[in-house]
This record gives structure tokens, sequence and C-alpha cells, in this order.
């Protein structure tokens, strides 16, 4: 079967230029006939004959090599004719001549340098356009948010339960075990630079402060893009891609009020909870460090700790998670909306959902420190 | 030409846990027919193209085609059949990130070897003659009607000019004057490229209009006959399906 025994054989006789094919011409034999076949002139010949008696399978991989170089003759005003094609051959040479003789369309030039400054500018206007669109997203959540205060009744309890549930209660192993690990790595890491200083007893200070003005909130939120944002891309985006939030249009159900508000809601419940609990655990998960690993009491670990942190320090963390949460659960809503015609785009801006929400957590938590330090808090 | 089936199955038995979907069923494809295969709903018609080409495993039965035991192949032989038919699945299953041309490539870059210009050529030669327009190579599949992904999907399985070809519902989804198009064109082409075609399906314009034979699944096994005889035929479920108002109406639009 490899060697199908197919070749070409041109030469001009008498003005006529007879064009002998022999073998299986199939998809597989093709490769090797190409340049053969396009080499083809006709020379002098006013006429050319293919010679088709050789023949013993034609495919339409075949049939388009004697279609391309009859079209070519053709153009060149050859008079061509196909000789001792079988009924089956000739049909298929016809089929594949009615098909048209396809024209691959040419790159257009281009340059290297002037495609990377095209696609900075493309990426750049997208951007653009996706900041308009993520700003336009969030007025219509702050004008359905305020709707909810004149009309109580819009807001969905249950679904508005369901999602603290899943994103608040059921997050809660996952937060709970980083965060007193994250506290064992701080106070351990802390104590062994502190330690050459003489400093030990301030690890507790170190972890204290850290861990409630950032680490709490950073990582609850950090945790909550990856499981929680994305989640709400998915479901928005696979509801998208089944016509379902169209459906809901057409019933008369505003998709702002029943999918996205519920869940913006429910994540500045949850988020808020769930760093308190986090703050607590890598508290305690730094205290378990302090107490085993660096050999401290418990009462020393707890009087240095009350010492170190207030309440301002907590309250800092805290006022943060309400602005996270609600960034974390638009961009979730806004980029499952984006959804469109296929599953391959809710993979697609789901990881988006999940960059763009830790890229604006992080860009607003460098702003919060830079008005807490101008306010002196 | 000898007059080895294409497809011959016998015995075949298929089942998913206890439910028994084939049993002991025995059906021959000959060569260069097309027949299409009927059944209610659950009575596992795609299930049985699915055995055939080998993306389920049949309980008991033996499967030859194009000559071959399905059962027994080496890995290496399997591949090579495999190039031998091309399958249309019911909503065209075209790669979603590729474009339209991409999607024509796959098999052909897989199992031809062919220089970049000629693969071209020949994509393009595909488009045209499954229909489509030029500029629908360059596109998504996302962006393609139900009719345009399905005319896709048959360029694709036609890639290496297959020898058998089997069609999932190929009609399902589209509009009447589509679904005729789509029968016009492949009759044109199973003529003019010589295939033989498995086709499930559930329209009856399709059978009466391209089918040589018609396959009736009913109580786990097949029923193999032409059109004018199943008409006949005393069954309860073959006359309702051929006798109901939609086969009637179908069979007076053929007269």
């Amino acid at each position: 079967m490899a060697d199908s025994g197919a070749s070409v054989n041109a030469r001009e006789a008498g003005g006529e230029l007879v064009i002998g094919l022999k073998g299986a011409w199939t998809v597989r034999s093709v490769a090797a006939l190409d340049q053969a076949m396009a080499a083809i002139r006709p020379g002098g010949a006013r006429k050319a004959r293919f010679d088709l008696s050789g023949l013993v399978t034609v495919d339409s991989a075949g049939a388009w090599l004697i279609a391309r170089t009859r079209g070519a003759l053709a153009a060149a005003g050859v008079e061509v004719k196909l000789e001792a094609a079988d009924e089956h051959q000739k049909a298929l040479i016809d089929k594949v001549l009615a098909a048209g003789l396809p024209e691959p369309r040419g790159r257009l030039p281009h340059h290297y340098l002037i495609d990377i400054l095209a696609r900075v500018g493309r990426a750049l206007i997208e951007a653009i356009k996706l900041g308009r669109d993520l700003l336009s997203f969030f007025g219509a959540v702050v004008i359905g948010f305020l709707r909810l205060f004149v009309e109580p009744r819009r807001i969905r309890f249950v679904s508005l339960i369901s999602h603290i549930e899943q994103t608040g209660l059921n997050a809660m192993p996952i937060i709970g075990l980083i965060s007193f690990l994250i506290g064992v790595v701080l106070a351990y890491q802390g104590a062994d630079q502190l330690r050459q200083f003489g400093a030990e007893i301030f690890t507790v200070n170190l972890v204290g402060v850290s861990v409630l003005r950032e680490m709490g909130i950073l990582l609850t939120s950090i945790i909550v893009a990856g499981r929680t944002g994305s989640a709400f891309t998915a479901q928005i985006g696979t509801m998208q891609v089944n016509e379902e939030v169209d459906a809901l249009r057409t019933l008369g159900l505003d998709p702002l009020d029943v999918l996205v508000l519920p869940r913006v809601i429910a994540l500045i419940i949850a988020l808020p909870l769930l760093t308190f609990y986090s703050d607590i655990l890598a508290l305690l998960g730094g205290g378990v460090a302090c107490v085993t690993l660096l050999g401290m009491s418990v009462q020393q670990f707890l009087t240095q700790l009350q010492a170190a942190v207030t309440m301002t320090h907590f309250l800092v963390g805290l006022s943060k998670a309400p602005v996270f949460a609600a960034i974390i659960s638009m961009v979730g809503c806004f980029e499952g909306l984006r959804v469109t015609g296929s599953a391959e785009s809710v993979g697609r801006l789901t990881t988006k959902s999940v960059v763009e929400a830790l890229f604006l957590v992080i860009v607003f938590d460098a702003f919060f420190s830079v008005v807490f330090s101008y306010l002196h808090i | 030409m000898t007059e080895t089936p294409t497809i011959s199955i016998r015995g075949l038995v298929t089942r998913f846990g206890e439910q028994t979907v084939h049993d002991g069923l025995d059906l021959d494809v000959r060569r260069g027919e097309v027949l299409g295969v009927v059944g209610g709903s659950g009575t596992g018609k795609s299930v049985l193209l699915r055995t055939v080409v080998g993306l389920n495993r049949p309980a008991a039965g033996r499967i030859e085609v194009l000559g071959q035991d399905t059962g027994h192949l080496s890995e290496g032989a399997w591949r090579s059949l495999e190039a031998r038919w091309g399958v249309l699945f019911q909503s065209g299953a075209l790669f979603s990130s590729l474009t339209v041309a991409e999607n024509i490539m796959v098999p052909l870059k897989e199992h031809g070897h062919l220089p970049g210009r000629l693969m071209a050529e020949l994509t393009a030669l595909k488009v045209a003659m499954v229909g489509l327009p030029p500029d629908a190579g360059d596109k998504f599949p996302s962006q393609l009607s139900g009719g345009m992904k399905k005319r896709a999907g048959l360029a694709r399985a036609l890639a290496l000019d297959p020898e058998l070809l089997f069609l999932d519902e190929p009609t399902a989804g589209l509009d009447p004057i589509g679904a005729a198009a789509f029968d016009e064109l492949i009759r044109s082409l199973q003529q003019s490229l010589g295939l033989t075609v498995f086709m499930v399906t559930h329209d009856l314009d399709s059978l009466s209009a391209i089918c040589d034979r018609i396959a009736v699944l009913v109580d786990k096994r097949i029923k193999v006959d032409t059109m004018e005889h199943l008409l006949e035929d005393p069954h309860p479920w073959i006359r309702s399906y051929f006798h109901g108002p939609r086969g009637r109406a179908a069979r007076h639009a053929e007269a």
C-alpha cells in the first residue's frame, strides 16, 4: 500500500503534449506527484491529452492534481482532452472541476516589527474597551443595588443564602488550613531573621501586624478569586451558552437581579467573615509556631500580641474585605455574561476573570496602603 | 467486484449496565449503497454507529469493516483502518479552537504528509465540494450556522477520501430546504466518490430520497429492506413509522 507506483510522464509528440498517468493517485501518493504535475508546461504544444489508461485508482486529491494542471494548460490556451478515463474517474474529475479551482490566497506582506506594534495597539484598545465595559457594568450593579432599597422584595433570599453557603461556608476548610500554615511560615521565617538581633520576641509583632493588615485579607481574596470568581464566570457562562440568560430576559426577569446581585451581595457578606476567620487561624498558626518551635510560653505570646496589635490594625484589614468582595464577584459575573457562542469561550473567560480579579485586588490593595499611610492609620 | 459487504455485523450484543440495547443483531452493508438506519428514540441507532466505529465496545458479536475484524486489530492496523472511513457527528463536532480550514487539515496532517501548499489547495477543494463559500475556511465554528457546521464536518470527514462514510442524523436541526440540499449533496458525493454510506436518521424525506435500503431497529435487532417492502411489513412499530401522517407526507412528496 505504501508504494502506490504512482507516476506521471509528460512528453511532446507532434505538437501534442501527452501526459501519461500511472498507478494509484490517492491522498497518500499525491505528495510525490505534486511537483511533477506543477512543473508541466505546454511548451510549444497547442493540444494536450491526459492518458489515464494506466491509472489504477484516483481519489479527489489525485483528481485535484489532474484538474489543476488541466486548468493551468487551458489558461495557457491549450486544448485539453481526458482519455481513457473510466466512468467513475471521469465523474470524480468533473466533480472536482465543478467545485471550481480554488485559489489559495497568499498572505499579505508584513514586517515583524509592525506586527508587534499592531499587536500592542490591539491589546491596548481591547484593554481600554474592557475597562469601559467593566465600569459600565459596575454602574449597572450599583443602580441595581440601590433599587433593592426601594423595592426590597426584589432580593432573592433563597439564592442569596445558597451563595453565602457556597462561597463562605464551603470555603472555610481550605482557607482555614492555608491561613494556619501561612501563620506558621511567617513566624518561623521571621524568627530566623530576628534571632540575629536577639529580637525573637518581635516575631509576634511581625505575625500579628502583617496578618491583620495584609496577609489575612489578601490570602482570603486570592483563594476566593480562584475558587468563587471562577465559579461565577463558569456558572453564568454556561447559562449563556445554553441561552438560559436569554430565556430569563424573555420571561421578564433581569439577569442582573437574578444572577448578579445575589452573588455580589453574598460575597460582600461572606468575604469579611472569611477574612476574620482567616485572621484568627493565621494568628493561631503563628502562636503554635512561636510556642512549639521557638519555645515561647503561651502567656508570653499573648502578652506580646496584645501589646503589638491594636484594633486599628484589625479594622484596616477588615475594611478592605467588602471592596475586594465587590471586585471579585463583579469581575466574575461580568466575564460570565461576556461569554458568547461556544463552550470554549467559557474556559477562556474563566481564566481571564481570575487574572483580572487578582490584578484589580492587588491594585486596590496598593491604593489602600497609600491612602492609609497618608492618613497615618 | 467480489460481494464482500463493506460492513458485516454478526450476533452483536451491546449492554449498558443492566440494559441490553442490541441483542444478537445482524447487519450487512453492501459496497456502494446508502443505508439508512431508523428506529425509535433509545433503540440504539447512534450506539450502533458508535460501536461500528469503535467508540463503544460490544459485549459480544463480530464486526467486520472493509474486510477486517475490528475486534482483533493491532493499534497500527486500527489506525490505518480508521483512515479509510469518515464520521460526521450529529452537530458537526468541529474543533472549536480551530478554523474550518484547520479542522479539515487535521486528518490530512495526521495521515497525508503533504506539502503545505498542496494541503491548502486540497482543503479549499473540500470546502468547495461540500458547497461552502471560499471564505468559510477562515471562520471559526462558532461563526457558522448549523447547516454550515454540518457541511464543514462533512468536509473534514471526507478529507482523506474515505471509502465509507458514517453520518449521525445529518439533517437533524436543518430547515427543510437545507435538509434537502444536504441530502442532495450526500447523494452526489456518494456517487462521484463511490462512497458507502451508513446513515442514522430520523428524517423520512432523507430516507425516501437518498437511501437504497433501510435498516429498522426493532426489538433489539435489525430488519433491512427497501422502502417498498418495509411499507408492507406487518410489524406494528414499522407500520406506524411509515404509515403515520409524516411517513405518508414524505412518500407523497416523493411520488
